[in-house]
């Protein structure tokens, strides 16, 4: 049985990992690969950069983490933020990261997200969903969370899907910062409409509340950023809480994985 | 020498990184002739499949990789590797592979709850446990997988490993020399590191 996966995520910026909390303040905490290396030792199923350097002539910095990163652990990896080509695309591609994650090129271009599955295929297309409760539903915001689109996030899942989309990273961004919980009915409405694997994102601040995403919100992933990074909690704490509860879960041991 | 093939897809570097940290003698390459001077070749998995088997046929390797794998020497074949290694394909409308193994490549049909690409990490039973790559390896443990088409060989004995989602599904071959797995070693931490360390052994 394919399990749920968590997915420790590493906000970078000039080339060093901050959290961001409601996407304002940041508090600067590391190295990428120090940080990585720390996370796969955890056991972490995947891991995501998120690159949230402003200006164009830093966005080089990113690509030497993913080439180092590369150099330093064999698990999967996702790298997003300011992609807005598919040749930028094929350049953190080649320098060793499995996915890219993408948000507001694709809401300002949707058939930027056919172009580049079609190239790379559409297991490492990654549409990233910042959403916002508006009225009964949500509304998808672009720009790092600072701008309104007036798109339903849902109706904007069942498109992406369409369009070749391989995956969905979906920000509630009425949690996001708060450690509140995730958006429950945002994931379990997103997840339940398409038929791609859904990562549910924003509001961890519990190992409970990973639990609650993955049952009652149907998302196939968990990420998390402020509480591994803070070390509140390990993900390996986290992984045998949910493997407890009868969460299908991969738990590491050196020769295998038993049960 | 263990050569990796390089048919112009792109991201051959997480594979050659796996080797190269295994201490292993790594090489890419991509002619005919850099290909025949190998003791062990891996063809690694990304793209479409009629891209890759273009992208083989264009450099003139389809021949080289067919006299190769009747040499005896040990092959690898990842993912998109694995699959090609098949009759015929339906991604993106009907291809043929290199017809090495018999059998075809479907998509995961549509279920309820069923995601595809299936994305993640799933368990490999292991149908043939004298395999030399599962050595220190325990039966049931966990690999990565990513992909939307899994391979249905008509040889049943061929099957060295299985993997269920929504059906069961052929995740690894071995027929002699010849070794594929659908999932992805260089990707699959320790154990991972593990299967292919055993390759290098071999």
């Amino acid at each position: 049985m394919l399990a749920k996966r968590i997915i420790p995520c590493l906000d970078v910026k000039n080339g060093r990992v901050v959290k961001g909390v409601n996407f304002v303040s940041l508090r600067d905490a590391g190295d990428p690969v120090e940080n990585a290396l720390v996370y796969d030792k955890e056991g972490a199923d995947e891991l995501v950069f998120l690159d949230i350097t402003a200006s164009h002539e830093m966005r080089k910095t990113i690509v030497d983490i993913v080439n180092r990163t590369g150099d330093a652990v064999f698990m999967p990896f996702t790298v997003g933020g300011g992609i807005s080509a598919v040749e930028g695309i094929r350049e953190l591609l080649n320098a060793g990261c499995d996915k890219v994650s993408i948000n507001t090129s694709c809401v300002n271009r949707p058939d930027f997200i056919n172009e580049s599955s079609k190239r790379f295929g559409s297991q490492c297309i990654v549409v990233a969903i910042d959403a916002k409760q508006k009225g009964k539903g949500w509304e998808v915001y672009t720009h790092g969370g600072r701008r309104p689109t007036g798109i339903d996030a849902v109706k904007w899942a069942k498109e992406v899907e369409s369009r070749g989309a391989g995956e969905i990273l979906l920000t509630s961004m009425d949690r996001d910062g708060t450690k509140e919980g995730y958006d429950i009915k945002l994931t379990c409405k997103v997840s339940e409409s398409v038929g791609i694997p859904v990562i549910a994102s924003g509001g961890c601040g519990s190992r409970e509340d990973i639990y609650q995403v993955l049952t009652k919100g149907k998302a196939d992933a968990a990420l998390a950023a402020s509480i591994f990074h803070y070390r509140e909690i390990s993900v390996k704490d986290v992984k045998e809480y949910l493997k407890d509860k009868g969460v299908p879960i991969r738990i590491c041991t050196r020769k295998g994985d038993h049960d | 020498m263990i050569a990796v093939i390089d048919y112009g897809m792109g991201n051959l570097r997480s594979v050659t990184k796996a080797f190269e940290k295994l201490g292993a003698d790594v090489e890419v390459v991509s002619s005919p002739k850099q290909l025949a001077l190998a003791d062990k070749v891996v063809l690694p998995g990304v793209g479409a499949f009629a891209d890759t088997m273009e992208g083989i046929r264009k450099r003139g390797l389809e021949g080289t990789v067919r006299e190769f794998i009747s040499s005896g020497k040990p092959y690898l074949g990842i993912c998109m590797g694995y699959q090609i290694l098949f009759g015929e394909s339906e991604e993106g409308g009907d291809h043929k592979g290199l017809g090495i193994l018999k059998g075809r490549v479907k998509r995961f049909k549509p279920k309820k709850g069923l995601k595809v690409p299936h994305m993640g990490w799933n368990r490999v039973s292991f149908k043939k446990k004298e395999c030399p790559l599962f050595k220190g390896i325990a039966d049931d443990s966990y690999f990565y997988f990513v992909h939307s088409y899994y391979a249905d060989p008509n040889e049943k004995n061929v099957v060295a490993g299985a993997t269920g989602y929504g059906t069961e599904f052929a995740s690894m071959v071995w027929r002699d020399n010849l070794y594929a797995v659908q999932f992805h070693p260089e990707k699959s931490q320790e154990i991972g590191l593990k299967m292919l360390k055993n390759f290098i052994e071999l």
